[in-house]
């Protein structure tokens, strides 16, 4: 992107006009393209489809009403919610009030910038992606506690606490297993990590050693928790603190919360994607340019949904854990585990600089494996599930 | 925030926070109030405000006709609502010297049985919603509808049921019902096991209930916990051995008690699994009575104007949420003259103020929810 407008600068496009607001301008019409056209859809489809999984995990029908099953119904949530009164508390702090949202979403939001959905497509291929990533989703933890305690409500007060100190700590497992792969890849770069891996699944990072594939389950858990997702919810533990930190928004602003929290489900994805499953890399089968950017975009978006896929399946099978244990699971157990990962593959390429092709192929072997048991459970699961039992009427 | 602590060493002021959970909390089942104090997630005390539902059932009783007081019965609990028709008609019985249709005393127990079973299940269910689990909640309320939907052919009504009239009960159960009902206990059954795998076995689950809040026995006889409570405690008392009425001495059921197998005795993971296991043995019950109902009629002859002579009688039934005992008056007229429901929700409330301290948020709700109580209940 970067490169096409500077093609278009050098061949006087925009003669005259001062180059800052050039690209300003620029950066703002891609955020706007962005948005509009792949986040909104994005996480309102994002939104739909999670409640339809999870309406047939739980035997119910689900959204099925606004368009061809349902599909439009996040338009409609979000036309309706437009419409809705929008409430100030009158002992709320106003204006931080009626801010927490935008910064939750601009935390979120600005995530896209970094993402890779094709060779081409990205917006900017930053040289500190990861850590632009790290460092502007920890927006979102000032955006909570902005609306946790500007709600001047004691549960969205507790709320905006939890989520603090949940996001917080979740964010140095999440970060230390994202340096795995820095280490591995030797880069920052988003499109870096991605050409330093290959199409077949043996040259991801998720097999690169033993190491890396631990560190994508370490990834994976923490972002859910980062992401206030089942079974890391208790920030908004609907059971517990009424509704966390939103419960005193309503309207759109409620609706930006969800919005970012649908939206980020796609990002975590997106993100595991990227660093551990190959991103875009797809095998060599056309050389037509645009052909295999849609194939790109395509097998990022797949892999990238799979995952937004498998946080909606937990969702709907775990229940909630407690706030200590949270706190536990994360100090005692994932940032150790976290550091030997890294300590572990920094020692394997001292040992093995070019990888190891053997350990790779065994590693998916092994996670072969893993999937292969995880699908068999899921069959017997299947199996002795009984339906529903249906008693016919007599009339 | 009346109460100001000092933490130690730092001089850094710090107040408790005093919030009102309820009346429209959302795990607090209905409408009942919690004062708690908290530091932080810990609890220093919660102090349960009762009162919300109060319908004065009670004081109705000396209003209407004998008759005419078993629907208003099923509001005293309307989880639960032919325990509470039961619990009344016997004392009425009793007192009136009516013998009971032995067929009226087998429809009593399938219903009775049935009911438990519906009543067990949004006690795991909605437990399980409150840990944050959603899906088993929806799967034990999709059960439950069968069960309705087996109320509603036995009796014409899904939630207050006034089937078990004085004497007997309302209507008789057709052997195609009775068909329905065992086709219903073919599927249930394996449910049960289902929910194990999905819920009761899960590690999380058993994290979130395991070694909290245990009741002691001791704690359990002073505070006058009964029902599943306190045989989660270790302590076999069931009404329906111990002091048996109907045709419980008949049938063979086991009597579930908690043993402690992922904690403490008596935790809430204890209370938890006693619920599951009394379904289970429900049933059972259902099928033997299925098996051995009688032939004749299901009520027996009771004079329109029911008038029981003068005396008093307290009578005990074995309701899902524990021993629920009728103190009746009779003064020989239409009327009885006092009605009293004991119920073991309200009992079981005495005691959150105790177990809550030094607890979480979290714990307290689920605390809240292993005791199974229900506002209705509390209040009457």
């Amino acid at each position: 992107m970067q490169q096409l407008l500077n093609q278009l600068i050098q061949e006087g496009y925009f003669h005259g006009a001062p180059m800052e607001l050039v690209y300003a301008g620029f950066m703002l019409l891609a955020a706007f393209v962005v948005l509009s056209f792949f986040v909104a859809p994005l996480a309102g489809i994002t939104s739909w489809l999670e409640r339809r999984v999870w309406a047939r995990i739980q035997s119910r029908v689900g959204p099925n009403r606004v368009g061809p099953q349902g599909i439009l119904q996040w338009l409609a949530d979000g036309i309706k919610n437009l419409l809705k009164e929008d409430i100030i508390p009158t002992a709320a702090d106003r204006r931080l009030f009626a801010l927490a949202p935008y910064v939750v979403f601009a935390g979120f939001f600005a995530t896209f910038v970094v993402i890779p959905f094709g060779s081409q497509l990205i917006v900017a291929d930053l040289n500190i992606g990861i850590l632009y990533l790290l460092a502007i989703t920890s927006l979102v933890v000032v955006g909570i506690l902005m609306a946790g305690w500007s709600s001047n409500n004691k549960w969205s007060l507790l709320g905006g606490m939890r989520s603090a100190a949940q996001i917080v700590s979740y964010e140095i497992p999440a970060g230390l297993s994202l340096l795995t792969i820095v280490f591995a890849a030797g880069t920052m770069s988003m499109q870096g990590i991605i050409t330093a891996q290959g199409w077949a699944p043996w040259n991801w990072f998720l097999f690169y050693n033993p190491f890396t594939f631990v560190a994508f389950f370490l990834y994976f858990t923490a972002a859910l928790a980062e992401g206030n997702r089942t079974p890391f919810d208790i920030p908004e533990a609907e059971s517990e603190l009424v509704a966390g930190y939103v419960t005193e928004y309503s309207g759109m602003r409620f609706l930006f919360f969800f919005f970012a929290e649908w939206g980020n489900l796609y990002v975590i994805g997106a993100i595991a994607t990227t660093l551990f499953l190959g991103g875009w890399q797809i095998p060599p089968v056309t050389d037509h340019p645009i052909l295999a950017g849609v194939l790109q975009f395509i097998v990022f978006f797949l892999k990238a949904y799979l995952w937004v896929f498998v946080a909606m399946w937990v969702r709907g099978t775990l229940p909630r854990v407690r706030v200590d244990q949270l706190m536990s699971l994360c100090w005692k157990y994932m940032v150790p585990l976290a550091f030997i990962c890294l300590l572990g593959t920094a020692a394997w390429m001292v040992i093995w600089p070019q990888g190891n092709r053997l350990a790779s192929f065994f590693m998916f072997l092994i996670g072969l494996g893993i999937l292969g048991l995880f699908l068999k459970r899921v069959s017997f699961q299947i199996r002795h599930a009984r339906p529903v039992l249906y008693l016919k009427p007599y009339i | 925030m009346d109460e100001t602590l000092r933490s130690e060493g730092e001089g850094l002021h710090t107040e408790d926070m005093t919030i009102s959970m309820g009346p429209q909390h959302p795990s607090t089942h209905g409408v009942l109030r919690f004062v708690i104090k908290t530091d932080g997630e810990v609890m220093r005390e919660a102090i349960p405000d009762v009162g919300y539902l109060h319908r004065s059932i009670e004081k109705i009783g000396e209003k209407v006709t004998w008759h005419g007081y078993v629907p208003y019965t099923d509001r005293a609990d309307y989880l639960a609502a032919m325990f509470a028709n039961q619990g009344f008609c016997m004392a009425a019985e009793r007192l009136g010297g009516v013998e009971v249709t032995r067929r009226g005393e087998f429809c009593r127990v399938i219903a009775c049985e049935l009911n438990r079973i519906a009543s067990h299940l949004i006690a795991v269910g909605t437990f399980a919603q409150d840990i944050g689990a959603v899906t088993p909640f929806i799967h034990a309320l999709r059960e439950r509808e069968t069960v309705n939907d087996l109320m509603e052919e036995i009796c014409g009504a899904r939630l207050t049921y006034n089937y078990i009239r004085i004497g007997g009960v309302g209507y008789d159960i057709t052997p195609q019902t009775c068909d329905r009902i065992t086709q219903f206990l073919d599927h249930f059954e394996p449910i049960v096991d289902e929910f194990n795998r999905l819920l009761s076995y899960n590690k999380i689950f058993i994290e979130r209930l395991a070694h909290v809040a245990p009741i002691t026995k001791e704690d359990a006889f002073q505070y006058n916990i009964v029902g599943p409570n306190l045989r989660a405690c270790g302590v076999k008392w069931d009404i329906r051995r111990d002091i048996p009425y109907s045709v419980y001495p008949e049938l063979e059921f086991d009597i579930p008690v908690g043993t402690g197998e992922k904690g403490t005795l008596g935790d809430c993971y204890d209370r938890y699994i006693v619920r599951i296991l009394e379904m289970q043995e429900s049933c059972k019950i259902v099928r033997q009575c299925l098996k051995m109902l009688p032939k004749g009629p299901a009520i027996a002859k009771v004079a329109r104007k029911f008038k029981p002579p003068a005396g008093e009688i307290y009578v005990r039934v074995e309701a899902p949420r524990g021993d629920m005992g009728f103190y009746v008056v009779s003064d020989g007229s239409e009327y009885p003259y006092r009605v009293r429901i004991r119920t073991g929700s309200f009992t079981a409330m005495s005691l959150i103020d105790k177990l809550s301290r030094g607890l979480m948020v979290a714990d307290l709700i689920a605390l809240i929810a292993s005791l199974d109580v229900d506002a209705p209940e509390i209040d009457r």
